[in-house]
């Protein structure tokens, strides 16, 4: 209602005096399918509401896809207004390049670095004292989604390592159920080893191999390990996973096909779509790990730079409406992420979002993803090996470290 | 000029078993073809719960077109939910320039080629004819660059002129083998009357041509139709080919699937070049059959 | 009279050569697309293509020398490697299938049945597919609980197995039927009409003879429909080399590399992997063979100047 009286009265504002300071801001972003496209609507209705600029949506699916299409644009002279990536390496040579807007000035002036937590969501933005871009949600990736009535009729407990895991497994197999729902994809696969890889060891290992880039760990024991447990996995899918996809699997543990399944936190919008209560008819336990850890994974809005004054202007004005806390609030409620600043409402969130926002409290539990380290070339080769590893069981660990040692040596 | 004169097969046998060898093996393989649209279309009527519940082959219990209707209009594709028709009339106004252009430069590739044989003309047949083979992501840095100096980048001429480029080797060989087969004396009596270069060509040739040029744009239309990249990279923002969206509702990567309405998607984006097969099939045997005399 | 003769005669002798120049001209001016496209696309783009493939150009091209860096990579790669095997089995066996199918649907259509256009237009409707949405159909049918293997296990045939794509060594395979379906129906059209143009008189005096009917077919017009199958090879090997959107949206490159090609991994490598030094050395090293093995054949069918 408000926002319709809102609306009216820019609209009758505009049609009074033709501004000549109105910019249109395209913005290419990846946000298609459902719950996605919801969220992205909050940020467009947001930017039009402040009257003058409006958001010009420029939707192609696939993240690969999208941002390919963003560089050939800024290599055409045709540059969108905004484009979206993720919080990583993706668009570190944009910033080499100088292509990019530098949103110091707004961040000084509103305090980014004082409400945005943790502060590291901030590091793949920041460059040579400047920051080039906007990071509007935090999605974790580690979480066990579960099915709690097959659990229960099968009399067993909800794995919260890997080790529980590996012993629940076989049980849930003799139950007749699948004990692991997997969509053989190469993204799906390098994921699950990712999760096995923090749930087995820790952050600071994690560091080391991703951050220090240290070939010793890279071929060390613990690195055998995680192999290890990943492929000791392989034996709990079914036959159908290769090709299919995340969703499909989700959908395996919502009708009690499967028992669990690995994914990140978009999987809740699966489940309250099929009308599904968090902790009630199924459980999302962080992990599996050792300790609970959360990923700063997400999104983030980049700016080309642009020599026309009403655009930029209106570029700072996108930039901050986005991290502003009812936007913060609107978006990711609705996106099922959660917030980059502390200061939000998030009262709606269900049980599985509590948990990631009590982990968000603590800086030790949160951890940045592979990309934000590694190249979007080195993180391609992982995904080549771990995807291959997977796929053939017969491939000993020991092939599978010595790649791995290789990849990590030579990256940059 | 070859006429379509029927079967020009053997006599068919009085014996009543190759008869039904002949119809048996046609059916089986009509059926090996019929299967993917038939699910498609069965698909495409269902819902979703009846899609979850998993018999692609049984028919829809409660058929319905609300897929269609959904996939036509309010599907979403970002912030916009108008479905795949926005792109329609952008798909048009690409494809039918583009088949035309493309189909009359090969044309006169062909021509040109086939009876002005002047020197170098056959070394830039050759190097086109391996340009057919290059995958087209490879040479986009340069053409993005040529036409951003140029400024037609993200234009309707930009995407234009990139469809002709890339369509110019098949158009160029199917042309040429078709003229290369008709009679030169054909020429020689036109050269001798004292027409010229564009008139012996409209007048003689493309009348001639007809039926290789309906060949021609089956293929392009199928090509240009069914393109989304370049469409995507060099259309601009304003002229969005309908794949654009289809992409954008079929290959959702976080979110519920909707299978009927990705069929639906499917099936009415396939629709006009499956209209044109449609109408022209007689033609199309007719022309590469003019068209592949010589290979 | 003399002067009249005289100019007409010049202008006779003037006019064809001056007529036969502008004539020359306006086959050149005619030929300027061409020319821009074969040499500003095709050579000069793909120089340039090359040049990079020396370089450490990541997200941008640039002329950061590195030699033969990318290269020792490229053939040092275990998915590169795989995709040059693969392309080699899949496109041999592809081109095979469809002309062998190609062939014999044109062959059955050709003995004067009925409902002919019916089914041609059912052989030829998958061309207009996309190579998108082909592979999302067939990725669906192949898949074991959803696809034909559910429905006929469900039918009573417990130990009916068609999954090829969920295993490793089978999963080309499944990419093979998908592909052979969307394009055999074009080799069809082009075998069909090649036998329309078979001259009837053979048959009669085949018959006469009484020559088997497949030997006819095998001895006599196999080999008069070599232009035929020779603009068949040509559009499907261009196919080949360039297959990308099939596998992307069937298989996704897996089970593991398993169904991995060169076009994927030029692609990949261009895009979302930024590097692109690395995608232009595969580009350099997929547009090689092509050179090699289809550059003599162009040479000696269509460069050197034909008699006619």
């Amino acid at each position: 209602m408000m926002g319709k009286k809102i609306g009216m009265l820019t609209l009758a504002l505009s049609a009074v005096s033709v501004s000549v300071h109105a910019a249109n801001v395209e913005v290419i972003h990846w946000w298609t399918s459902g719950g996605e496209q919801k969220a992205v609507t909050v940020f467009a209705d947001e930017y039009n509401k402040l009257g003058g600029d409006s958001w010009v949506d420029s939707a192609v699916a696939l993240g690969e896809n999208a941002r390919a299409l963003t560089m050939q644009r800024i290599l055409g002279g045709d540059a969108p207004g905004a484009a979206q990536f993720n919080t990583s390496r993706q668009f570190e040579e944009l910033i080499e390049e100088g292509l990019l807007l530098d949103l110091t000035p707004i961040a000084k002036k509103e305090g980014w670095l004082q409400f945005i937590r943790p502060t590291s969501v901030l590091d793949p933005c920041m460059k040579d004292g400047g920051i080039y871009c906007v990071p509007v949600n935090i999605h974790s990736n580690q979480w066990l989604w579960t099915n709690k009535k097959v659990f229960a009729d099968a009399g067993l407990q909800e794995p919260t390592t890997w080790k529980e895991f590996l012993q629940v497994a076989p049980k849930l197999r003799a139950a007749g159920v699948i004990p692991l729902a997997l969509g053989g994809q190469a993204w799906q696969e390098r994921h699950l080893f990712d999760v096995v890889m923090i749930g087995t060891t820790d952050k600071a290992f994690w560091s080391q191999i991703w951050d220090k880039k240290d070939p010793e760990a890279a071929s060390g024991d613990t690195m055998r390990g995680v192999f290890e447990t990943f492929g000791a996995l392989r034996q709990f899918i079914d036959q159908g996973s290769p090709g299919r996809n995340w969703n499909d699997a989700t959908n395996m543990v919502i009708t009690g096909k499967a028992a669990t399944q690995v994914m990140g936190d978009w999987a809740r919008g699966e489940f309250s779509a099929a009308n599904l209560k968090a902790d009630v008819d199924y459980g999302c336990i962080p992990g599996p790990s050792i300790k609970p850890y959360l990923t700063l994974a997400g999104d983030a809005f980049i700016f080309p730079k642009t020599d026309d004054a009403d655009l930029e202007n209106a570029q700072f004005k996108m930039a901050s409406m986005m991290l502003s806390p009812q936007v913060q609030a609107k978006f990711n409620n609705a996106k099922g992420s959660l917030p980059v600043r502390d200061d939000v409402d998030m009262s709606l969130a269900d049980a599985c979002m509590k948990k990631g926002l009590k982990l968000l409290e603590n800086t030790d539990a949160t951890f940045a993803p592979a990309n934000v380290y590694i190249t979007a070339d080195t993180n391609g080769q992982v995904d080549d090996l771990i995807t291959t590893f997977w796929n053939e069981p017969d491939m000993s660990v020991d092939t599978a470290l010595t790649i791995f040692a290789g990849i990590i040596d030579d990256a940059e | 000029m070859t006429k379509l004169t029927g079967p020009q097969g053997p006599k068919p046998s009085r014996n009543s078993t190759s008869r039904y060898g002949v119809y048996g093996f046609l059916i089986i393989a009509a059926i090996f073809f019929c299967i993917p649209l038939y699910i498609m279309v069965v698909t495409s009527l269902k819902g979703m719960p009846e899609i979850r519940l998993g018999d692609l082959f049984a028919l829809p219990g409660d058929p319905s077109f609300a897929a269609w209707t959904k996939a036509w209009s309010e599907a979403c594709t970002g912030v916009q939910c108008d479905g795949i028709q926005g792109g329609f009339w952008n798909s048009i106004k690409i494809s039918v320039p583009s088949v035309a252009i493309s189909i009359a430069i090969g044309a006169i590739n062909g021509y040109a080629l086939s009876f002005w044989r002047f020197k170098g003309a056959n070394v830039l047949f050759g190097v086109l004819l391996f340009g057919a083979f290059v995958p087209f992501q490879v040479v986009i840095f340069p053409i993005i660059i040529f036409f951003r100096e140029i400024g037609i980048y993200g234009s309707l001429l930009g995407i234009i002129l990139v469809h002709t480029a890339f369509g110019m080797p098949i158009m160029t060989l199917l042309f040429r083998n078709y003229f290369s087969s008709l009679p030169e004396e054909l020429f020689k009596a036109a050269r001798v009357d004292g027409a010229g270069f564009w008139q012996i060509f409209f007048q003689i040739m493309m009348p001639l041509a007809i039926p290789v040029t309906v060949v021609a744009v089956i293929l392009q239309t199928t090509g240009i139709w069914n393109d989304y990249l370049l469409g995507l990279i060099f259309a601009g923002r304003e002229n969005l080919p309908m794949t654009v969206q289809l992409n954008n509702i079929v290959s959702a990567t976080f979110g519920v699937r909707e299978y009927n309405v990705n069929m639906a998607a499917t099936i009415l984006t396939a629709m006009v070049p499956l209209a044109i097969y449609l109408f022209s099939g007689k033609y199309f045997v007719r022309g590469i059959a003019a068209g592949a005399v010589k290979g | 009279m003399d002067e009249r003769s005289n100019s007409s005669q010049s202008s006779q002798c003037i006019t064809p050569t001056r007529s036969g120049r502008k004539l020359q001209l306006s086959a050149v001016l005619a030929s300027v697309p061409m020319a821009i496209v074969a040499l500003g696309i095709f050579v000069i783009c793909v120089a340039y293509s090359v040049v990079l493939s020396f370089t450490k150009s990541k997200l941008f091209p640039n002329l950061n020398w590195v030699g033969l860096d990318q290269y020792d990579r490229l053939w040092g790669s275990a998915r590169w490697l795989t995709s040059v095997e693969n392309l080699m089995l899949y496109g041999v066996l592809f081109i095979i299938l469809c002309l062998l199918s190609g062939f014999l649907m044109a062959v059955f259509l050709d003995q004067k049945v009925r409902f002919e256009s019916g089914f041609r237009t059912l052989f030829l409707y998958p061309y207009a597919m996309s190579l998108v949405v082909t592979g999302l159909v067939w990725q669906w049918m192949m898949e074991p609980s959803l696809g034909i293997q559910n429905v006929v296990q469900k039918l009573g045939w417990e130990s009916f197995q068609f999954a090829p794509l969920v295993d490793s060594d089978y999963a080309i395979y499944g990419v093979l039927i998908a592909a052979v379906w969307q394009s055999s129906g074009l080799v069809m059209a082009l075998m069909l009409a090649g036998l329309r143009g078979v001259d009837g008189e053979i048959w009669k005096a085949a018959r006469i003879d009484g020559i088997p009917t497949w030997k006819i077919y095998l001895f006599i017009v196999v080999p008069m429909l070599r232009p035929v199958v020779i603009t068949s090879v040509v559009l499907l090997a261009v196919g080949v080399v360039r297959v990308y959107d099939l596998i992307v949206a069937q298989t996704g490159g897996g089970p593991g590399m398993a169904t991995e090609m060169p076009a994927k991994f030029v692609i990949d490598h261009l895009t979302g992997r930024s590097n692109v030094g690395l995608g232009m050395a595969a580009a350099t090293m997929m547009l090689l063979p092509v050179l090699v093995v289809i550059g003599p054949w162009i040479y000696r069918e269509y460069v050197r100047p034909a008699k006619r």
